[in-house]
């Protein structure tokens, strides 16, 4: 019988290693946030319609802000819901 | 002059003909108050993401055009009077959505007409600030 220490893993244990978030818009260079397509706004968006928060997209505020601002463009003009069940 | 661009959304009931005589009527409406339409496009018929006034669908039409300021005043009661209108989004573009219009325009290159957009670039620059703090 092994002792508690001598414990072996057949496979080594996989520390997370954390990926640092980045703001997709500063990395590819994009300027504008168009609120006409939706398909692309939902990816900023929870299941019920919400936007999802920056620590969780990693946006950076500026972009963040625009979003934000697409977002509700969108939303008045129907092209998104403004509460919704499972939309992806 | 600014640069502006509008969508509105017409009521599904309306026949071909009867869509485009209301899109027409808009375009008048507008070219009259002497402004220069840029860019028109047609959506069609597209299904609405939550219900207005009942319906589920309705006729996207996107307009994009360079007009005075008082202009979008007029176009705006005229949306609200209209019963064909169910819903209606006009917005001023700043530098970026420019730009990004100018490409979606060619829908390829376009970058001939960036000192062009540069220039006008500035000035909506001013104009966002004095926009901000307003609100």
């Amino acid at each position: 019988m092994a002792k508690q220490s001598e414990i072996r893993y057949l496979t080594p244990l996989s520390v997370d290693v954390k990926k640092k978030k980045y703001c997709r818009f500063k990395k590819n260079g994009i300027k504008y946030i168009d609120y006409k397509d939706p398909e692309f706004l939902k990816k900023f968006l929870n299941e019920q319609g919400k936007i999802l928060p920056r620590r969780i997209t990693g946006t950076s505020l500026k972009f963040q802000r625009r979003i934000a601002q697409a977002v509700k463009r969108a939303r008045h003009i129907a092209l998104l819901p403004y509460v919704t069940d499972l939309m992806k | 002059m600014n640069n502006y661009e509008t969508v509105f959304i017409l009521t599904p009931v309306l026949s071909d003909a009867q869509m485009k005589e209301a899109v027409g009527k808009f375009k008048n409406l507008l070219t009259e108050q002497g402004a220069e339409i840029v860019n028109e496009e047609d959506w069609g018929l597209r299904k609405l993401a939550y219900h207005i006034d009942k319906k589920t669908t309705g006729f996207y039409t996107f307009l994009e055009f360079n007009a005075e300021p008082s202009v979008i005043d007029k176009l705006e009661i005229n949306f609200r009077r209209d019963e064909r209108v169910i819903r209606f989004l006009t917005v001023k573009q700043d530098k970026f959505a420019l730009e990004y219009a100018e490409k979606r325009r060619n829908n390829k290159g376009g970058k001939k007409q960036e000192a062009r957009g540069e220039e006008k670039a500035r000035d909506h620059k001013a104009e966002v600030v004095s926009n901000v703090k307003e609100d």
